[in-house]
C-alpha cells in the first residue's frame, strides 16, 4: 500500500491523482462507517425502569461519515500541495530575522501587559477570574517544567503536590488556624518532602515505566483523599478555607478591613486583583527561581541529566541527588500552587485534582517546548484560553484537547517553541596544550 | 476456608479479564517499546461494542444465548480490533522514529479521545444490562453454612479466556505472522532486512491485542453487567500493572500478572477494605518495580549505549 504513493507522477499527473484521492478517501469513509456504525449509529440509554433500550440515529453516521470522506481528500490535496514534509519550511532570511527580534520582545511585553491587566479589565470580573485560572496554569506549568522540561523526568502525576499543597494548606488553616502566609511555606515544604518521597523509590527508574508509577502515585493520593473521610471530608471535601490578607488585612468590608482602613468603597473585586497579583507574583517567583537554578551546578545538572543519563553517571554528577532535587522543587512550586487554589476556591475537594488536570499540565509543558519557560506561559494561555473557548460545550472539551495532543505530537513533537540548548556553554572551543595530556590519559 | 475458596473463584475470573487486557500491552510494549496508554479504552470500547451489539440482536426476537454470545463476540472482537488498528495508523505510526515521549503523550491524548467520545456519543450514565447468563452451581456448603457458588458466567469467562488463550499460543508460535511478530520484537530493521512487512506485522499486533481486550470488554460486561466510558483508565492500569508483574514483553507472565493482579484485589477486598483495593492495585505497581523491574517472567533489560 505505501508504494503506491511513489507511482510515475509524469504520465497523467492530476487524473492518476484524482483516482488515487478518492480510492484513498473511499477507504478512509468505509473504515469510519465501520468504526462509528454502533458507537454513534445507535444510542443506548437506560430508561425510567432501568430498562436499557436504544434508538437509531443513522442521520449523524452519515454525517460523520461524509465528514471524514471530504476531510481525507481535503487532506491528501494538501498533502500533495505542500509536498514532502520540509519544503514547507522555507522561510526567507529576512524574516526569519525579524521573527527572532520580535521574539524578544514577546517576553517582556507580555509581563507588562499581564501587569496592566486588573488595570485595564478591572470592570470586568470574568477576565480577571480567567486571568487568575491562567497564572495558576502558567505556575503549576513552570513548576513542571523543572522537573519535565529540564530533568527530562515524566512525571503524570503532578497533580499529587498541587493536591498535597491545597489540602496541607486547607487542614492546617481550618484546623489550626493558621493564616495563608504562614500556610503557604508550609504547604511547599510539605509538598517537597512528598516529592522526595515519590523520587526515592522511582530513581532506578526511567521513560515509561516513570511516567506509569508517577502516574499510579497520583491515583494514590487521590484515592486517600476520597477514602480518608475522617481526615479529608472524603468527597465532600474541605470547606471554609480562610481567605488570603494583605500582610494580616482582611479584604472584607469589616471595619478592620482593607477598603475602610484606606477609606475608599469595598468592592469585591479588591480581592479579585489581590488574588491575580498573588499568583503573578508567585508565578513569577517560581520562573525567577528556575532562572537562576538553570545557572547553579544543580540546573546543569538537570538538563545533563535529560540529554543522557549514562553520560551523566560517568561524569561523576550524582544523579541520586540531582532527581530528587529536581522532584522535590517541582513539587515545591506544585504545593504552593495547591495552597493558591485552596485560598481562591475556598472550598476543595478531591474532584479537582484527577489526573486529567497531571495530563493538561503535562501538555502545557509540552507545547511549550518543554524548558522554555516563555513556551510554558504562552502554552498555559492557549490552553485554558482555548479550553474558555468551549464552554458552551463542555462535554466535547477533553474530546478536542485529546485530539489536539494527538496532532501536535504529530506536527510538532517538541512543543511550540522547541527549545534544548543548554543554558550555559562554552562561548568558544578550547585547546589545551599538550604538556597538560599525556598519551592515553586525554 | 469456605469464603477463602469462594473470593479464590471470584479473583481468578477477575484476574482472567484482566489477563486479557495485559496480553496486549505486553505485545505491544515488547515490539513497538512503548506504553499503549489507550489500551484500557479500547477495552472499554470492546465493552460498548458488545453492549450495543447484544441490545440489537436481543431486539431482533433472537433468544438462543450461545448463538447471541458467538455474534456478539465476532462482532465486538471485529470492530474493536478496527479501533486498535486505527489509533495505530493514527497516532503512533507517525510518531514511530519520534522523540522518547512522543508516543506516551499520543498515547494519553488517545486515551481522552477515546473516553470522551463514548461519553458524547452513548452518554455519561452507567449502562445496566440485565444478567445474560443466569444461574450456577453450588460447589459445598461449608462447616459454617457458607455455600461456595460457581455461576455460569465466571464458567463462561474462565472458558473462553482459555479457549483464546490456546488460540494466541497457536497464533504466535505457530504461524507466519507469529514469526514475524517474534522477529520484530527482536530487531525492526533485521526483520525488515528478511523481508518482513514491519509496519503490517505492528498493526496486526494492535489488531491482535484490541480483539482481545474486547473479549475482555464483553467478559467484563457478562460478569459485572454495566459498562461506562470511564471504565477504561482503573482497568488499564491495573492490566498494565499485570503486565508489568508479569514480566513485560513476556505473553505467559502477562496471563500470570492478570490471575495475581484479580487474587490480590479480590482479596484484598474481602479482608482489607474495598475503598482502597485500588489503592493496593497501584502500590503493587510500584512496589514490583522496585524490586522487581523485571517481573516474574521478563529477562532482564540490557541497556545500550
Amino acid at each position: 500500500m505505501a508504494s503506491v504513493t511513489i507511482s510515475a507522477p509524469e504520465v497523467k499527473p492530476a487524473a492518476a491523482g484524482i483516482a488515487f484521492i478518492l480510492k484513498k478517501a473511499a477507504i478512509s469513509a468505509f473504515i469510519a462507517l465501520v468504526l462509528f456504525s454502533l458507537m454513534v449509529g445507535v444510542r443506548t440509554e437506560a430508561g425510567p425502569t432501568g430498562q436499557l433500550t436504544y434508538w437509531t440515529r443513522f442521520g449523524e453516521l452519515a454525517a460523520l461519515v461524509a465528514a471524514v470522506f471530504a476531510g481525507s481528500i481535503v487532506i491528501e490535496i494538501l498533502r500533495q500541495w505542500i509536498g514532502p514534509a520540509g519544503a514547507g519550511a522555507l522561510v526567507p532570511p529576512a524574516l526569519q530575522h525579524a521573527i527572532k527580534t520580535a521574539a524578544r520582545l514577546v517576553a517582556p511585553a507580555l509581563l507588562l501587559f499581564t501587569l496592566l491587566v486588573p488595570v485595564i479589565f478591572y470592570d470586568q470580573r470574568y477576565i480577571l477570574d480567567l486571568g487568575v485560572l491562567v497564572l495558576t496554569y502558567v505556575m503549576l506549568g513552570w513548576g513542571l517544567n523543572v522537573v519535565v522540561g529540564l530533568a527530562g523526568l515524566l512525571d503524570l502525576g503532578y497533580v499529587a503536590f498541587y493536591a498535597v499543597g491545597a489540602y496541607s494548606y486547607a487542614l492546617l488553616a481550618t484546623s489550626l488556624g493558621l493564616s495563608f502566609w504562614e500556610g503557604l511555606p508550609l504547604a511547599g515544604i510539605l509538598a517537597a518532602l512528598w516529592g522526595v518521597m515519590l523520587g526515592f523509590p522511582v530513581l532506578r527508574l526511567r521513560g515509561d515505566y516513570l511516567a506509569i508509577v508517577t502516574l499510579a502515585f497520583g491515583e494514590i493520593i487521590r484515592l486517600v483523599i476520597v477514602n480518608w473521610q475522617s481526615l479529608t471530608g472524603g468527597p465532600n471535601g474541605v470547606s471554609g478555607i480562610p481567605r488570603p490578607t494583605l500582610f494580616g488585612i482582611a479584604l472584607t468590608p469589616a471595619d478592620d478591613g482593607l477598603a475602610a482602613k484606606l477609606g475608599i468603597p469595598f468592592s469585591p473585586t479588591h480581592r479579585i486583583v489581590f488574588l491575580f497579583y498573588l499568583i503573578l507574583a508567585l508565578a513569577l517567583l517560581t520562573n525567577w527561581v528556575t532562572i537562576r537554578l538553570r545557572r547553579l551546578p544543580i540546573g546543569r545538572a538537570w538538563e545533563a541529566l535529560r540529554e543522557d543519563e549514562v553520560a551523566c553517571r560517568a561524569l561523576g554528577i550524582n544523579t541520586t541527588t540531582t532527581k530528587l532535587t529536581a522532584f522535590a522543587t517541582g513539587a515545591m512550586f506544585g504545593g504552593f500552587a495547591g495552597a493558591f487554589f485552596a485560598t481562591r476556591q475556598g472550598f476543595i475537594s478531591p474532584e479537582s485534582f484527577t489526573f486529567q488536570e497531571s495530563a493538561l499540565v503535562l501538555a502545557i509543558v509540552v507545547l511549550g517546548g518543554m524548558g522554555s519557560q516563555l513556551g510554558v506561559a504562552l502554552a498555559a494561555l492557549a490552553m485554558i484560553g482555548g479550553f474558555e473557548l468551549f464552554r458552551g460545550f463542555e462535554q466535547y472539551r477533553m474530546l478536542v484537547f485529546g485530539l489536539v495532543m494527538v496532532l501536535l505530537m504529530i506536527w510538532r513533537p517538541r512543543g511550540l517553541i522547541g527549545h534544548r540548548a543548554p543554558t550555559v556553554y562554552l562561548k568558544q572551543a578550547q585547546t589545551i596544550s599538550s604538556d597538560l595530556v599525556r598519551e592515553g590519559h586525554g | 476456608m469456605d469464603y477463602f475458596a469462594q473470593q479464590l473463584i471470584n479473583g481468578l475470573v477477575l484476574g482472567s479479564i484482566y489477563g486479557l487486557i495485559a496480553i496486549g500491552y505486553t505485545m505491544v510494549y515488547g515490539i513497538v517499546g512503548m506504553i499503549n496508554f489507550a489500551h484500557g479504552d479500547i477495552f472499554m470500547i470492546g465493552g460498548f461494542m458488545a453492549l450495543i451489539s447484544f441490545l440489537i440482536l436481543v431486539s431482533f426476537g433472537l433468544t438462543a444465548v450461545p448463538v447471541i454470545l458467538l455474534i456478539v463476540l465476532i462482532v465486538s472482537m471485529a470492530i474493536t480490533a478496527l479501533y486498535g488498528w486505527t489509533v495505530e495508523r493514527i497516532a503512533y505510526r507517525p510518531l514511530r522514529h519520534s522523540f522518547r515521549l512522543a508516543p506516551m503523550l499520543s498515547a494519553i491524548g488517545m486515551s481522552f479521545v477515546l473516553s470522551n467520545y463514548s461519553q458524547v456519543a452513548q452518554g455519561a450514565r452507567v449502562k445496566p444490562v440485565p444478567p445474560i447468563i443466569p444461574g450456577g452451581y453450588a460447589l459445598y456448603t461449608g462447616a459454617s453454612g457458607f455455600v461456595v457458588q460457581l455461576s455460569n458466567v465466571q464458567i463462561v469467562v474462565v472458558i473462553t479466556t482459555i479457549v483464546l488463550l490456546l488460540i494466541f499460543t497457536w497464533l504466535v508460535a505457530r504461524t507466519r505472522l507469529g514469526r514475524d511478530m517474534r522477529a520484530c520484537e527482536q530487531d525492526q530493521t533485521m526483520a525488515a532486512l528478511l523481508g518482513v512487512d514491519v509496519d503490517r506485522t505492528i498493526s496486526m499486533t494492535f489488531v491482535i491485542g484490541a480483539a482481545l481486550a474486547a473479549v475482555a470488554g464483553m467478559m467484563y460486561l457478562l460478569y459485572y453487567g454495566l459498562v461506562d466510558f470511564f471504565m477504561g483508565f482503573v482497568a488499564g492500569i491495573k492490566a498494565f500493572t499485570a503486565a508489568v508483574l508479569g514480566g513485560i514483553g513476556s505473553l505467559p507472565g502477562a496471563m500470570l500478572g492478570g490471575l495475581a493482579i484479580g487474587l490480590i484485589e479480590t482479596l484484598w477486598s474481602a479482608y482489607f477494605s474495598v475503598e482502597y483495593k485500588d489503592v493496593a492495585a497501584f502500590s503493587i505497581l510500584i512496589v514490583v518495580l522496585i524490586f522487581l523491574p523485571t517481573g516474574l517472567l521478563g529477562r532482564p533489560e540490557v541497556e545500550k549505549v
